[in-house]
C-alpha cells in the first residue's frame, strides 16, 4: 500500500471511531447537540485548513462564507419559495463564485494580500446580514425552516448528529484525497517556493484560486448545515470573532493537518461550552489557552504530538 | 534554426543597464556555458529566458516559436527546466515529493478525480513515484528518498534540484551555477550529471564560476561582460581571447599572461 493511502486510512479511521463511540459515552441530546456543532465546524475548519496548510494563504474573513451558506438555507424557502436543501447548494455555489472573483485578482499578487481582502469581504457580507432587515432579519437573526426528504422531518439531535458526522468523515475524505494528488504536492511546493513551482509547470495562480474556492465552498457548506441544524441564524455566523475562530482552531489543531483542523474545531468548540463555569472569564481564558497552547505546541496540537511520539519510539 | 534562441536581450534596473542586446542559441545535446565576472548578467539572462524577468528589448524563441514574455509555468510547459543559483527546494517536502512535483506537467490534474481518489490518480501518483525514484537513482539520492529535504546537505540539495528539472522532461536545461558550493568530489559527479544529461539529447545551458567544469565539459562557451557579449567560441578560443583575460584578470592579468 502506498505510504498515502495508508494515511488516509488511518485518519478515516480514527475520525469514524470518534464519530462511533461519542454517542456511546455521552448519549444525551445536550452532548450530541455539542458533538455536532463540532463536526460542523470542523467542516469549515478543514477548508481553511486546506488554505493555510497547503497553500500557505490566510482568508481572515471565512466566517463571511459561512453566513453566505447559511443565510442561503435560511433565507431561500423563506422569499424565494426554494427548497432549503436547493437553497443550500445555491449558497456553496454564491461563496465558491464570490471567492473566484476575489481570489482571481488577488492571488496573482505574492504575500498575505488575500488575508486584507478577505477580511474585507467578511465584514461586508457581515455588514449586509446586520442592516438589510427587511430580508434578512438584521441583528436579530431569522428562522430556518425545518429540513424535509422525502416526506420525513429531520429533527432530532442524534439524526443531526449523524448527518453532520457523516458529512464531516466526507469532507475529510476529499480533502485527503486532494492531499494526495498532483494539484495537492504543488500546493505544498508553492508554499514553499513560488518560484521552484512555477518553473517546474505550476500555475501558482490558479492553484490558489482553486484551494481557496474550495475552502469558501467547505465553509459554506458548513454554514448551510449549521442553520439547518439550529433552525436559527443570526449575523454573529458570518461575524470577524468567528472568522478569527476559525484560523484559530487551524492553528491551534496544526496547520496543514487533516486531524488537527477537526481538533482544533473541538477545542474552541468544547471549550467556551465547559468554560460557561467561570462565566465573566470566559474570554479570557480562552485567549490565555491559545497562547500557551502556542508557546508549547508551535506546530499545533496534532503534528506536536506525533513528533513527541515518534521520539519516544525507539529508532 | 536552434532548439533555443535568444536574441538582442536588453534589460535595465533603475538606470543600470544589466543586460544590453545580448543573445545566444543552443541545439539539442550541446552543452553551452555562459560564463562572465560578478556583475556581467549571466543570472539576469537566466531570469529573462525562463521568463521570470521580462526583457526591454529582444526576442526568445524555442523550437521556432516566439515565446518572448511568456510566464515561467507557460514555458515549462514547452520544454523549458532550470535550478537556481540559491536552492530553491519545497523544504517541507521529502527528497522524493521534490521531484514528483517535477512531474507537474506530466500529470492530468482534473480536480474532480483528484478530490474523489480515483484510481487513475492513484495510478498517476504510483508512475511519478516511480519517476521521481529513478531520477533520484540518477542523481545518486536514491537512498535518501524518503528523508525530508530540509535534513540533506548542500550537494545533496543541488543534485537534487537538478532531478527536479529532470523530471520535466525538459528539452532545454539551464543550470545556474550547477556546482556553486560544491567540493571537488561533488563537483566532479555534477559534471558527470550533465554530461550524461547531454547524451540523452537535451540542451544544456549553464551558468558557472569553476572554470576548470566548463572547460572540460561544454561544447560552446560564452563570455559576458557588464552585460554585453563579450566573446563566444570552444572553450579553447575563449581561454586564449586576449579580451576575456582582461576582462577577468584586468590589464595586469593581460600582461601576465603575455609575460607566462
Amino acid at each position: 500500500m502506498a505510504p498515502g493511502t495508508r494515511m488516509k486510512l488511518f485518519v478515516l479511521g480514527a475520525l469514524a471511531l470518534v464519530l462511533l463511540l461519542v454517542p456511546l459515552l455521552l448519549p444525551s441530546a445536550f452532548h450530541l447537540r455539542v458533538a455536532a456543532l463540532v463536526w460542523i465546524n470542523a467542516v469549515a475548519a478543514l477548508g481553511l485548513a486546506l488554505l493555510m496548510g497547503l497553500a500557505g494563504q490566510v482568508s481572515l474573513g471565512h466566517a463571511g462564507f459561512m453566513g453566505i451558506g447559511a443565510y442561503a438555507t435560511a433565507l431561500g424557502p423563506k422569499h424565494l419559495g426554494l427548497d432549503p436543501l436547493l437553497s443550500l447548494g445555491a449558497g456553496i455555489l454564491l461563496a465558491g463564485t464570490l471567492a473566484f472573483l476575489v481570489g482571481r485578482p488577488i492571488l496573482r499578487l505574492k504575500g498575505h494580500y488575500l488575508a486584507v481582502a478577505t477580511l474585507g469581504l467578511g465584514i461586508l457580507v457581515h455588514l449586509v446580514l446586520v442592516s438589510e432587515v427587511p430580508i434578512t432579519g438584521g441583528p436579530d437573526g431569522i428562522q430556518v425552516p425545518r429540513l424535509e426528504l422525502f416526506g420525513v422531518r429531520l429533527v432530532g439531535p442524534e439524526l443531526w448528529y449523524w448527518i453532520t458526522g457523516i458529512t464531516l468523515l466526507l469532507a475529510a475524505w476529499l480533502a485527503l484525497n486532494l492531499e494526495d494528488s498532483s494539484t495537492g504536492r504543488a500546493l505544498r511546493a508553492l508554499h514553499d517556493s513560488e518560484i521552484a513551482a512555477a518553473v517546474v509547470g505550476v500555475d501558482v495562480a490558479r492553484a490558489k484560486l482553486v484551494v481557496f474556492v474550495i475552502a469558501a465552498v467547505y465553509a459554506a457548506l458548513a454554514g448551510g448545515l449549521f442553520a439547518l441544524f439550529n433552525r436559527f441564524v443570526t449575523p454573529d455566523v458570518a461575524g470577524f470573532l468567528r472568522s478569527i475562530e476559525l484560523v484559530t482552531m487551524v492553528v491551534i489543531g496544526g496547520m496543514g493537518s487533516i486531524l488537527g483542523a477537526v481538533v482544533g474545531a473541538a477545542l474552541l468548540t468544547v471549550l467556551p461550552q465547559a468554560l460557561t463555569l467561570f462565566h465573566d472569564y470566559e474570554h479570557a481564558v480562552l485567549g490565555l489557552s491559545i497562547i500557551l497552547f502556542m508557546v508549547f505546541l508551535r506546530q499545533g496540537i496534532v503534528p506536536g504530538l506525533a513528533a513527541l511520539l515518534a521520539r519516544r519510539r525507539p529508532a | 534554426m536552434s532548439l533555443l534562441e535568444a536574441q538582442g536581450i536588453s534589460i535595465a534596473f533603475g538606470g543600470l543597464r544589466a543586460l544590453d542586446g545580448v543573445g545566444f542559441a543552443v541545439d539539442p545535446g550541446e552543452v553551452l556555458a555562459i560564463i562572465g565576472p560578478n556583475g556581467a548578467g549571466k543570472t539576469t539572462l537566466f531570469n529573462v529566458v525562463t521568463g521570470l524577468y521580462r526583457a526591454q528589448a529582444g526576442e526568445v524563441r524555442l523550437e521556432g516559436r516566439d515565446v518572448t514574455g511568456l510566464p515561467p509555468h507557460a514555458l515549462a510547459a514547452r520544454g523549458l527546466a532550470r535550478t537556481f543559483q540559491n536552492l530553491q527546494i519545497f523544504f517541507r517536502m521529502s527528497a522524493l515529493e521534490n521531484v514528483m512535483v517535477g512531474r507537474h506537467l506530466r500529470e492530468r490534474r482534473r480536480l474532480w478525480a483528484e478530490l474523489l481518489g480515483l484510481p487513475s490518480v492513484l495510478a498517476e501518483n504510483r508512475e511519478s513515484r516511480a519517476r521521481a525514484l529513478e531520477l533520484l537513482a540518477f542523481v545518486g539520492l536514491a537512498e535518501r528518498a524518503e528523508e525530508p529535504a530540509s535534513s540533506l546537505p548542500y550537494g545533496a540539495l543541488k543534485r537534487l534540484e537538478i532531478a527536479r528539472a529532470l523530471a520535466c522532461e525538459p528539452k532545454v536545461l539551464m543550470l545556474d551555477e550547477p556546482a556553486a558550493g560544491c567540493n571537488p568530489v561533488e563537483t566532479e559527479e555534477i559534471d558527470r550529471l550533465i554530461l550524461a544529461i547531454a547524451r540523452k539529447g537535451t540542451a544544456v545551458v549553464l551558468v558557472e564560476h569553476d572554470m576548470k567544469l566548463v572547460m572540460r565539459i561544454s561544447d560552446r562557451v560564452l563570455v559576458l561582460d557588464q552585460g554585453r557579449l563579450l566573446a563566444e567560441g570552444t572553450p579553447q578560443e575563449v581561454r586564449s581571447d586576449p579580451r576575456v583575460i582582461e576582462a577577468y584578470l584586468g590589464r595586469l592579468g593581460l600582461e601576465a599572461a603575455h609575460a607566462a
